[in-house]
Formats: C-alpha cells, structure tokens, sequence
C-alpha cells in the first residue's frame, strides 16, 4: 500500500526561471536576428576572403556618413537608457522626452543613410554595380530596416502610453534591448565595411 | 473502486471572453486554440493542393504527354486542355515541395498541434504572449495568400525546385518565371516570420508559465519536442532569410551574390539553404515523434521507456543536425575532402535516432496494447520511420551518393522519414486529440478504414519508388520515356501513380469522419482516453482559460499501470489521498 | 533491389556496387529484425482480460542497457560503413588519376557541349574539335572530363559508370572514368535546369581501341574546328 506521499512527489523550488516573461520572449527574439546578421556578415567576410578589389571599392565610401551616424546610434542607445530610467523613476515627462529624443536620432540615422545612399549613387556606385556594393547595400539597407522598425516601436511607445507606468517600464526595458541590438549590429557593420 | 481521490481547490476566474463577437471569437482571436485551428485549417487546405499536385505529376510521369484525368479545367497558360508543358511541370514539383514543407507540416504539426496543446499540457491558460501568437497566424495566412497569388502572376509560380537553387533562380531569364519567385521568396519570408514569432511563444511559454509542480523533467515528451524543435528553426533560419534577401536582390536589384560573372558563387546559397535545411527536417519530424511518443505511452498503458535518454538523445540529434549540411552536397563542387567529415556527421546522427526507435519498442514491451485508430496511426509511423531512416544510411555514404544523389531514391527515402512522421504521425494525433479539440469522438471504424487505405498505398507507392532510383532516375523530369535506360522501369512507375491516386482517394473517409464527426459525432468525455497528462483535465473542448482552477502537478506523465493501484493511470495533476481518508 | 541498377561498365563502379551491397545487407538485416521486434511485441503484448502492463520506465542502467548495446551496435555499424566509404571516395573523386584521354564538356540549357584538344593534344589551336551530346571515348583507357556549364548548375551523370558531377558556373570541376565495356551509354542530366531539363541529354560511345582510333582518324577530324575559348568561365578553380 502506496502512502500517498510518495504518489504524489511535491516541488518547492520555483519552476519559472526569475527573467520576466517578456524579457525572455525579446531575448529568443534577439537571438534570430543575431542568427540572420551573422549569416550575412559571414557571407559578406568569406566572400571578401576570396576575392580581390574590394578594398578599392570600399575606398569610394565616405567616413563622414559612418562616424556620424556612430555617433547618432550610440547617443540614441544612451537616451534611450535615460527612458528607462526615467520610467523607473515614474517621471512620465522625462520618459517623454528621452523617447521623443531616442526617436528622433533614430530617424536622423535614417535621412544621414538616405544621403549617404544619394551620393552613393550619384557616383555610379549602386548594388549592382559589384559583388562588394552589393554586400554594402544589402546590409546596411537590412540594417537601416530594422533601424526603421525600431524608430516605428518607439514612436508607438510614445505615442500610446506616455505616462510612466509598471506596462510601460516593461515595455521600454523590451524596446530598450531592440534597440541596443540595433546599435550592436552597427558596430559590426561600421568596421567591417568602412574601415577594411 | 478507485484508493485515487481527485482533491482540486474550486476557484472560479471571471472573464468578459463570451461577451465578444463573432469576429473577435473565431477569427481576430487570441486564444491559442482557435489559432491552432486556423492554423489546422490552412495546412489542411493546402495539403489538398499539395497532393493534388503530385497527382498530376505522377500522371505525367506515368503517362507523360496525354491530358491529366480530371483536370482538363485547367486554363491555357497553366495547360493546354489537361496536357501539361515542362514548365508547368517544373512549376508543380516547385511548388509541391515547398507546400509541404513549409505550408503543410509546418503549420499543421508545428503551430496547429503545438498552439493547442502547449498551455494545457503546462497547464497555462494561454501561451505567453496571446496577441504575438494572433499576430503569427495572421502573418501566415498572409504568406499563404502571396503563394497562392504567385500561380496567376505572368510567367508563372517558381519553377526552381523547393530549394531554389541559383543561378536558375537568380535570373528571370533562366526559368521565364518573373515575379512567380519573387513573390515565393517573399511568402517563405513571411512564413519565416510567422514561426520565428510561434517559436518565441513556445519557448517562453514552456520556461515561464508551467503550472506549480511540472519541472521540466515532468513535461510530456510531445513539449520537449516542441522545444526543441524551436530551438533548432529559431537557430538555422536566420542564414537563410540572409540568403533569401540576397537572392530577392539578385532578382530585383541585379547584384550577382550567386552569379560568377559578377565575382559571385552559386554554391553560396546552396551552403546557406542546407544550413537551415538540414535542421528544418528535424524541426517538423521532432512534433510528430512526439506525438507518436505520447500515443504509445497512452495506449500501452505503460511509461515511456527511458524518459530523460529520450530527451538527451533529442537534444544531441538536434545539435548533430548543425553539422551534416553539407551532406546534399556531396557531388555538388564542393571540395572532395569536405564529403567524408560529412558523411561521418551524418551517419552518427543515426545513433540518437536509433536510441529512440528503440526506446518506443521497449515502451510496448509488456504493455496492455489497444490498438486504437491513433495507436494504430502511431504503429504505422514508428514502423514506416524505421524504413525512412534505413534508406538514410545509403544517403548520407558519400561515395553511393555519387550515383544516388538528384535520383528518385532520394525521394523515397525523404517521403518515407517525412510522411510517416508528419502525415500519419499527424493523423495520429489528430485522431487522438479531436475529442480534445472538437469535443466530439472520430468514428473510429471509417478511421481504421482510413488507416489501413493510407498505410497500404502510402507503402505500395512508395517502397517500389526507392527501385526507379536505384535504376537512375533522374529527379524532377517530365518525361522518363525520353531516356532509353528508364524505360524498363515505366511499369514501376505507372505503379505508384496507381497507387498514388488510391492513397489520395484514401483520405475521402477521413474528411467525410472529420465533417460527419463535427456535426454528429458522439460527444466526447473530459478523458475518453484514460490518459495522464494535463490537457485531459480540461473539459471537452477546454473554455477559454483552459482549466476552473490552475492545476497542481504532483508526478510525471507516464505513471501507468503503478503496482498495487486499482486503475492503471494516474493524471498528473490528481492529489492521491491515503487510502484511509479515501475510504471515509 | 541491387538488380534494378544499371549495366555497370566502368572500374571504380564495382567499388560503389559493392558498398552499395554491403549497406543493403547490413541495412536489411537490421531493418527485419527491428521490424520484426515491432510485430512480435505487438502480438505478445496486445492487451489481454486479467493482464496489466508492466511498470518500467526504463531509468535504471540495467534497463537502459537493452538500449543502449543495439545502438552502440548500430554505432558500429556505421564505422564500418564509413570506413567503407572512406576507401571508395579516395579513390573516385579523392585524385585524378593521369588521363589518357581529356575532354572539355560544357554544360548548357540544354545540351552537353563536348570538346576535344585533338591530336596534338593541346587546347586553343587549329585541331580543336567540339560536338553536341556526343562524347566518344577509347575502352579501358582513364578518360578525363573536364566540366564547366555556361549557365545554370547541371549535373553530369553517367549511371552505366555510377559517376555524376554537379555542373556549376564559374568552376572547372574534373572528373574521371575507365570504361569497361563498349557501347552506347546515355548521358543525361541530373540537376533541375529550367524547362528543358528533362530529356537534356548526351550519348557516351565506348569504342573498341581500335574503334576508337578509326573515329578519330576519321569523323573528329572531319569536323571543323572548334573555338575553344580559354575562358569559359570568368572564376577557374
């Protein structure tokens, strides 16, 4: 005769892990698209490994559009921890703020790559006209995309709920991390592009 | 009578969910059962097609240059009064591949069983992110709705083959397909999107929101498999969707990523596709051996055979399957000494497979077996995977490949490991969890009648399938009476048209079963199955929020057939009394 | 099933026959045991009145064992199978051996373009020849084929000599036979090329030594010349 304790085998220890649910959701999420800019990034350096005349090509780009829009992204991560913290801080107006800020340096991202591109092609340079061009636009272009997705999840952000409240510190924390993966992919992309 | 006593806490949620209408119920719903249905729904809709196609392959390839039986509707361009030209031809293997793959077992046993099933086998009364999982759902019909435009496009659907390869895909010019291709890029990308969103909320869901008492080594092995099956796509999809904008740009931009001319390499994305695709297959055979694992258990009434080896076998097949890429491209320019690592890789990924072969026979030695209609479907698939993963050992011999690669041995040996895990497999549990779903019994008679139909043309097709390829047929031609050396196998292949077309007809029993049962079945019972795990304590079909209360887990799922109990099941969530307070 | 392959005329094809019958009999036997396991529990264990099922979960070692030495068993079999396999791939694709005979054969929708140095053996002059879907060579002599394609990837396949190549643009992929066995062998191609892919194919004529030497002599060299270009493709590898 069975006692009924060893039927039915208790568990005290906790079974969830301590991430917040949403964070673990935006953590699977970031591990894809690490999965997708690695892909290409990989392709892009084995690629450049067996050809030749790539770094005469990369020499056409300019230094200009990168530092600046290096110096635009990191600012744009720094306000967007500001965000954060301000949420955290229940300050709905500095909330406010660091996202109108965060949003902004991300469209400023933008229009710098569209002049970038412009003068790009006003040179001749567009992604058919080599294998490293083509690298160039698709991924800068992949990038800028999500750069543009990003800016769009911002500006909801800010748009919809702009008061400081535990939703949105959640939110804001989630956006955060998308955010800073985009800055992160930049920091590959920047060296590998302009400055081999 | 029973020493079990049941002791649940009675609390009752409140929730304003059947105050919403129609729309918000049925079709812009966050439930994850209604979007496992649609997602059922959809995949079952292009299964339809999907077989229908090869129908009309098979005709052509039996009775090449004479009209299609039945399909004589078709308008000009697509055929010509039931005739069929090359392109079409080529269009409709294309086309029947990636439907399969992606538009068929994707959805049906990946999303449809997986949204269903994962909150209530945790125990959760929905997955981690409902509206996530709306939106995924939503993302796939509009995948569907691309490839379904792609046919009435000039020039056509994609003519590449399922794997696309450049520089045949990477130019218009090369197939006459336009924007057929660009559009079946854009749908798998969208496809892509869809279950990188699935994947995310399976996971989640299985790490955070389990029920108090499931540990992870007490969930049903069918989650583990989900798991890990997300894991795998959520990992390899991300250098194909790479390759995908690279080949999107090739088309429309005129890069030459894949195209020497212009310093690129076709074997680029060969290296990518295979990257992704060789854990692909494991990502829609893992659902289905877990459901076969679930099925086994339940009806043998016993626990499954080596619990935990099953899941580190899974796991260690699911990271060897990283690593034998490359077997598709033995002969395909890669360098030579790269063949053999591969086929080593490939050929130990046997092993784990193996273990759990083994490990489902040895969960029915000594049972109590009923073979009911999904355990004779679990049977079918166990016996019909073992085939599969035989023919895998010729394969993955690099040297062999030499002559077997692109022939119709290949395709033997990827319909037997992939229609026995997904279709049968997916007829099993269908045929188990309808009452679950539905809340209605499947006549079980016309599912036997089902089964025996499937299990003898599927066999009768496709085992005298693995002789044309042995006897060198090619691949995805048109017509095997243009070559001199495949003429003495044209008996064999009018032979599995035959019985590719009695195997389609098969299923007539289980539509006209699924639509009889719906209206007119026998209502089901909470557990007509007796079985253990969590989703049977929900009601026939659950409510929305599953469960009254948030069930307690105080055992693993296979406690069946426990020495001295009187029944021989044991829920996972049933408290056990002492059997002196039981009998007061 | 080994009775539905092909004539085997070529040297390295016995090697793959012979392991294609060594994984067939392994494979086999395997398969009929672990399948006829699967019936007989079926039968014994069916459920019966007044019988329950065993409570065995398999976790312990003892029981894991009945696991675990079939698999390290298949393990064993694979090894063998690979190490097998090692031998037989050396030997066709491991290294060219020195070639008695060379061709050209380019690829394209949708025919073998096939090309030979002629007489003085040398490519790019005046004794270059080139014909369609045909390729002629001397029984028992190493031919070498040299592949490219023109377009899309192809594949070279020959199944009376078990040897298939991916065709790809922008490489100069080599390839190797000895024919055993004169005759006429059809040459198709084994990789989905658009929409005269199937029915693409060439024709292998095996001559006697002889044979061969008259053909030469006779209808090669009546052809005109062909323009061998040197670079067919723009990438050699």
């Amino acid at each position: 005769m069975e006692q009924a304790s060893t039927l039915n085998r208790h568990i005290a220890t906790p079974l969830s892990t301590s991430v917040p649910t949403g964070k673990l959701g935006v953590w699977w999420f970031l591990a894809s698209e690490v999965t997708v800019f690695g892909g290409l990034i990989a392709c892009y350096i084995l690629t450049r490994l067996g050809s030749t005349g790539w770094k005469e090509a990369a020499a056409h780009l300019s230094l200009v559009f990168p530092l600046l829009n290096t110096l635009v992204l990191l600012t744009s991560s720094m306000t967007m921890v500001m965000a954060h913290a301000a949420v955290e801080a229940k300050d709905s107006h500095r909330l406010r703020t660091f996202l109108m800020v965060t949003v902004l340096l991300g469209v400023g991202f933008l229009l710098l790559k569209a002049m970038e591109y412009s003068r790009e092609m006003a040179q001749g340079f567009f992604p058919h006209t080599g294998l490293f061009w083509a690298f160039y636009y698709g991924m800068t272009g992949l990038h800028a995309l999500h750069v543009l997705g990003g800016v769009i999840v911002n500006l909801i952000l800010l748009l919809t709920v702009p008061t400081a409240t535990e939703t949105q510190q959640r939110r804001v924390e989630f956006a955060g991390l998308y955010w800073h993966f985009v800055d992160i992919v930049w920091i590959f992309l920047f060296p590998l592009l302009y400055l081999t | 009578m029973s020493d079990m006593v049941v002791a649940k806490v009675a609390d009752v949620t409140p929730h304003v969910y059947e105050e919403l209408g129609f729309w918000r119920k049925y079709v812009f719903s966050t439930d994850h059962k209604v979007i496992a249905k649609q997602y059922l729904a959809l995949g079952l809709l292009w299964a339809i097609a999907g077989g229908l196609m090869a129908y009309m392959m098979r005709w052509q390839l039996a009775w090449p240059e004479t009209p299609v039986l039945l399909f004589r509707w078709i308008p000009e361009p697509f055929m010509y009064d039931g005739y069929m030209g090359p392109e079409f031809y080529n269009a409709l293997v294309t086309l029947h591949g990636t439907i399969m793959v992606f538009f068929v077992a994707m959805p049906v046993l990946l999303a449809a069983f997986g949204n269903f099933l994962i909150p209530l086998m945790v125990g959760a009364r929905d997955m981690a992110f409902p509206r996530l999982n709306m939106l995924s759902v939503w993302v796939f019909a509009l995948a569907s709705l691309v490839l379904f435009v792609s046919f009435f496009v000039p020039g056509g659907a994609a003519a590449a083959g399922w794997t696309g390869y450049p520089p045949l895909s990477a130019r218009a010019e090369y197939t006459g397909v336009e924007w057929g291709l660009n559009l079946w890029l854009i749908a798998l990308a969208l496809e892509f999107a869809s279950f990188l969103m699935g994947g995310i909320n399976f996971l989640t869901t299985v790490i955070n929101l389990r029920a108090p008492g499931l540990s992870m080594f007490r969930l049903p092995l069918f989650v583990w498999m989900q798991i890990v099956a997300a894991v795998l796509f959520m990992l390899s999809v991300g250098p194909l969707i790479a390759g995908a904008v690279m080949l999107l740009m090739d088309r429309l931009l005129g890069t030459t990523f894949y195209l020497p001319a212009g310093g690129g390499d076709p074997l680029l994305w060969q290296h990518l596709f295979w990257f992704f695709g060789h854990p692909e297959v494991y990502v829609i055979l893992l659902p289905g051996l877990g459901i076969v694992l679930e099925i086994i258990a339940v009806f043998s009434r016993k626990p499954i055979f080596a619990y935990r080896s099953i899941i580190y076998a899974t796991i260690v097949a699911g990271i060897l399957s990283f690593i034998v890429w490359a077997h598709h491209q033995f002969i395909s320019g890669i360098d030579p000494r790269l063949a053999m690592p591969f086929s080593i890789t490939t050929i130990l990924i046997s092993v784990p497979f193996a273990f759990v072969v083994f490990a489902m026979i040895a969960t029915l030695w000594k049972g109590a077996i009923q073979f009911t209609t999904p355990m004779l479907f679990a049977l079918g698939t166990l016996a019909n995977f073992i085939l599969g993963g035989v023919t895998g050992i010729f394969n993955g011999s690099a040297p062999l490949d030499i002559y077997i690669h692109d022939t119709y041995f290949v395709v033997a040996h990827f319909h037997y490991t992939l229609f026995s895990v997904t279709v049968l497999g997916g007829f099993a549990g269908l045929y188990y969890w309808f009452p679950k779903m539905f809340g209605r019994m499947l006549h079980d008679t016309l599912g036997k009648v089902h089964f025996w139909l499937t299990i003898i043309f599927f066999n009768s097709a496709f085992i005298p399938m693995h002789l044309v390829g042995v006897g060198g047929m090619m691949r995805r031609i048109a017509n095997p009476l243009q070559y001199e050396f495949l003429q003495p196998l044209q008996p064999l292949n009018v032979w599995i048209t035959v019985s590719v077309i009695m195997l389609l007809i098969a299923q007539i029993p289980f539509v006209v079963n699924c639509v009889w049962s719906l209206v007119a079945g026998v209502r089901a019972e909470q557990n007509p199955w007796r079985a253990n795990t969590l989703e049977w304590s929900a009601p026939s079909p659950p409510p929305h929020g599953n469960f009254a209360a948030v069930p307690v887990v105080y055992r693993g799922p296979y406690e069946y057939s426990l020495p001295g109990s009187a029944q021989d099941w044991l829920p996972q969530d049933y408290e056990v009394l002492t059997q002196a307070a039981a009998r007061s | 099933m080994l009775s539905w392959l092909p004539e085997n005329v070529s040297t390295y094809g016995t090697d793959i026959d012979s392991l294609f019958a060594l994984i067939y009999y392994i494979t086999g036997v395997t398969f009929l045991l672990v399948e006829g396991l699967l019936l007989l529990f079926l039968i014994l264990y069916r459920r019966r009145q007044g019988r329950r099922a065993a409570y065995i979960a398999g976790d312990r070692v003892g029981e894991l064992t009945w696991i675990l030495v079939p698999c390290a068993l298949v393990l064993v079999l694979d090894v063998w199978i690979d190490v097998r396999g090692t031998e037989t791939w050396e030997k066709v694709k491991g290294h060219i051996p020195p070639a008695e005979v060379q061709v050209r054969v380019v690829g394209k929708q949708f025919n073998w373009d096939v090309f030979y140095p002629g007489p003085d053996g040398q490519w790019g002059t005046v004794d270059d020849r080139r014909l369609e879907n045909e390729l002629h060579v001397p029984v028992g002599q190493v031919v070498e084929v040299v592949l490219e394609s023109q377009d899309v990837i192809h594949s070279f396949f020959l199944p009376h000599l078990r040897l298939k190549q991916d065709v790809v643009p922008g490489r100069k992929i080599p390839a190797w036979f000895v024919a055993t066995k004169p005759g006429r062998y059809e040459i198709p191609c084994a990789e989905l090329c658009g929409f005269g892919h199937s029915g693409m194919k060439g024709w292998l004529t095996v001559h006697t030594p002889e044979g061969y030497r008259d053909w030469v002599q006779q209808q090669l060299t009546a052809l005109p010349p062909a323009q061998v270009s040197a670079a067919l493709s723009t990438t050699p590898h």
